[in-house]
């Protein structure tokens, strides 16, 4: 069992440690620092261009202004540390800082990295003046938004509550599934230069290899040894935090874009401004949720999950096979929760503890479904992202989620079993 | 490569504020987990009440530190109390949920820029130990040098103080665990239905390990807030909680001392492989010479979940504990 453990990590970290050898012909083109300019504006992000920055530091001093896009980027001789300021006189009319004391980032460090040489900086722009939208088109955007997030959160939750549903353990390392998908797209799109579309294919066989390889590698020795449901939860626990620093320290901590489609200027509808990537991820994420569920409702194999789910000792009585149930649904899980992230990384941006910040929203909405329902863990999800987005209507956005989670919290108070949930389930 | 400094951060760390502050949380872990069966991934929220109870009480109502004090206990006993309402009845994944929500929503609110004026966002606050120090009867040039590394009189001072109140913990512990009220909640761990069936209110029990589990963990928030002179909201980030639990699992669960030597062994080696990688980094060491300061400090972290899945397939018992003891079983 230990051997088995050991060599997946070490299969995983020769894996990483190839990645990032193939990958670093990248940062040949030398050191920079560069960001994106984007007005946030109810949520959705609109590239400022025309707006100058200057890097000082170490005896060089240099200039850029954003483009089209909003992308800006200045060479830099050195490493170092260098200070970054916008220069706000020319930014549009109506755009401004939302925090007045970032004008100028201090003591920026440019360190080696393993993938490319970009320093990332961000300016936090926002609307400064009375460019007021009204109540109701800023509540029809959020409701975009909001069942956007809520789908995205539903490709987790399905995943999880399977995966509760047949084995009985709540998974507290599914938010590192969630950042793999994102993290190995990123990978082999920024790092290894691969076309987004073949490197999202390949992020999604990994994720479900990697659902796969946490499910042979440790979830199903411990269910032969007989390892209780809370010791394997702490488990995940372990697991969680040497996933999210094993992440971290390959990749660093700076948030990411993938090299294409990120950060596309919107388009409107009526009163709502999507872009591209927006509406792709609506059609992506309902494409596999409905083949996911037409597969767990139609399928031999899905009939035999469902089963599984009601009664493992039944099932297998009634000559299932248990353990493949098993394995298929840690492959679904894991492909659902990756593709999660690597659509998650076009809304917010790649970095190695995105899953982790999602994951009590995810565990919120499955709770809120019913822990172990199929339609509940959607449903709940849907929910969860439609009020964490239309709550901002009326608390402050960096609030957002604790409404959300005192939500997870009195519906746990009324109706523990969830609203599609049953009753036993709760035991 | 200085092993002698090496060896002095072991030392240092080993009983210093960290290994106090941890302690303490993980005495209250073992009361709710190791004795009850209770799942709280809220500890850190515990903490954080502990320790902003006391910042908020000096600097923003201008009250004594002690009445900080007694508001945080106060604080810890309805945080248990909110918590414990809608979960006890239910299964032990439900308290977990609810505990790590629980915790990330205070958290969430204490950096906040919307309460900034009272909890100071992600500052956190300052100076506010002083009327603890005012009662430290150690001079101001009593320093202690333990080879390189020296402990002033004020570190010195928080120290003796959370040594005593780990040693007071472990008292209450040790008396009630023994007690009649011992024998009940370990009951509800093993077979929560056979402790019913015999008339006891599981409920009222579970709630009450909660309640003191809380509390400890409220000490460990004064300890840390005084020790660093500063409460910061990333310091009651959920990964703390995790730590409390992989230093309880080292330690032995449902045993007394486990917690405390597992804080001990916890922190030697946790601050030991950090000034270990970082003189190798300095020192040009193969392969440790690779990583960066920050890969270290993430390397350590790592090695903390690797450490604590081990544990807990290899020896779910830590090293006091009595595997038969613990069944460590769901319902």
């Amino acid at each position: 069992m230990l051997r088995r453990i050991l060599a997946a990590l070490g299969t995983v970290i020769i894996a990483f440690l190839a990645l990032s050898f193939l990958a670093s012909p990248a940062s040949a083109d030398g050191q920079a620092i560069g960001g994106k300019l984007e007005n946030r504006v109810d949520g959705t992000k609109v590239p400022v261009a025309g707006v100058e920055i200057t890097v000082v530091g170490g005896g060089f001093e240099g200039s850029a202004t954003s483009d089209a896009v909003g992308v800006w980027r200045v060479e830099l001789p050195d490493l170092g540390t260098y200070d970054v300021t916008i220069n706000v006189e020319t930014l549009p009319e109506g755009v401004g800082l939302t925090e007045a004391d970032k004008v100028t980032i201090e003591q920026v460090p440019v360190k080696p990295p393993l993938f490319g040489g970009l320093k990332t900086v961000t300016f936090p722009l926002g609307v400064s003046t009375a460019v007021t939208t009204s109540l109701w088109e800023q509540a029809a955007q959020l409701t975009v938004s909001g069942l956007e997030f809520g789908l995205l959160i539903a490709l987790g939750a399905l995943g999880l509550s399977i995966i509760y549903g047949t084995t009985g353990l709540v998974n507290f390392a599914h938010g590192e599934l969630i950042s793999f998908g994102a993290l190995a797209t990123w990978v082999l799109n920024a790092g290894l230069g691969l076309n987004f579309f073949i490197a999202a294919i390949g992020g999604l066989l990994l994720s479900a290899a990697f659902g796969w390889l946490n499910n042979a590698a440790l979830w199903r020795p411990l269910r032969k040894r007989g390892t209780g449901l809370i010791a394997m939860m702490i488990v995940s626990i372990g697991l969680a935090l040497f996933l999210r620093n094993f992440y971290q320290f390959f990749i660093g901590a700076d948030k990411k874009s993938y090299s294409e489609y990120a950060g596309m200027a919107g388009i409107a509808f009526g009163p709502v401004s999507l872009t591209p990537t927006d509406l792709a991820i609506f059609v992506v994420a309902i494409v596999a949720l409905a083949a996911t569920v037409l597969v767990l409702a139609k399928t031999r194999l899905g009939k035999a999950t469902r089963a599984v789910s009601d009664n493992p000792s039944l099932a297998a009585g009634a000559g299932i096979n248990v353990e493949r149930v098993i394995t298929f649904v840690w492959i679904i899980g894991g492909a659902l929760a990756g593709l999660g992230g690597m659509l998650l990384g076009f809304t917010q941006q790649v970095s190695f503890q995105m899953g982790f910040q999602i994951l009590l929203l995810v565990f919120a909405a499955v709770t809120l479904g019913g822990l172990g329902t199929i339609a509940g863990a959607i449903f709940g999800s849907i929910i969860v992202g439609l009020f964490i987005q239309l709550t901002t209507l009326i608390i402050p956005t960096e609030l957002k989620n604790v409404g959300a989670l005192l939500v997870l919290i009195i519906i746990l108070l009324v109706r523990p079993y969830g609203l599609l949930g049953r009753r036993e389930r709760i035991g | 490569m200085d092993w002698g400094y090496i060896f002095a951060v072991m030392v240092t760390s080993a009983f210093g504020l960290q290994a106090i502050v941890f302690g303490l949380a993980a005495i209250g872990i073992n009361v709710q987990f190791g004795y009850t069966g209770l799942l709280n991934f809220g500890q850190a929220a515990f903490m954080a009440v502990g320790g902003y109870a006391v910042a908020v009480t000096v600097v923003e109502l201008g009250l004594s530190f002690w009445w900080g004090v007694l508001f945080g206990l106060i604080g810890a006993v309805l945080l248990a109390l909110l918590l414990g309402v809608p979960t006890l009845r239910l299964r032990a994944d439900y308290l977990a949920i609810v505990t790590i929500a629980a915790a990330e929503i205070i958290r969430l609110i204490l950096r906040s820029v919307a309460f900034k004026e009272i909890f100071g966002g992600s500052d956190g606050k300052q100076a506010f130990a002083d009327g603890f120090f005012e009662l430290s009867f150690l001079s101001a040039d009593a320093d202690l040098r333990i080879g390189p590394a020296v402990v002033n009189d004020r570190q010195l001072f928080t120290y003796i103080v959370g040594w005593s109140l780990v040693a007071l913990a472990c008292l209450v512990v040790w008396l009630l665990v023994r007690s009649p009220w011992g024998r009940v909640v370990k009951g509800i761990r093993e077979d929560e239905d056979a402790v019913r069936s015999l008339g006891k209110n599981v409920f009222v029990y579970k709630m009450q390990a909660l309640v003191l589990g809380g509390i400890f963990g409220a000490l460990a928030g004064f300890v840390t807030a005084v020790g660093a002179q500063n409460v910061n909201p990333d310091s009651f980030k959920t990964d703390a909680t995790f730590f409390a639990y992989a230093i309880l699992i080292l330690g032995g669960a449902a045993r007394v001392f486990g917690p405390v030597l597992g804080t001990v062994i916890f922190w030697a080696l946790f601050q030991g492989t950090d000034v270990f990688l970082r003189e190798g980094i300095d020192a040009g060491l193969p392969i440790i010479s690779l990583m960066d300061g920050t890969q270290a400090a993430v390397l350590r972290v790592m090695l903390v979940g690797l450490g604590l899945m081990l544990l807990m397939i290899y020896r779910p018992q830590g090293i006091l504990g009595d595997r038969r003891e613990l069944a460590l079983d769901a319902r």
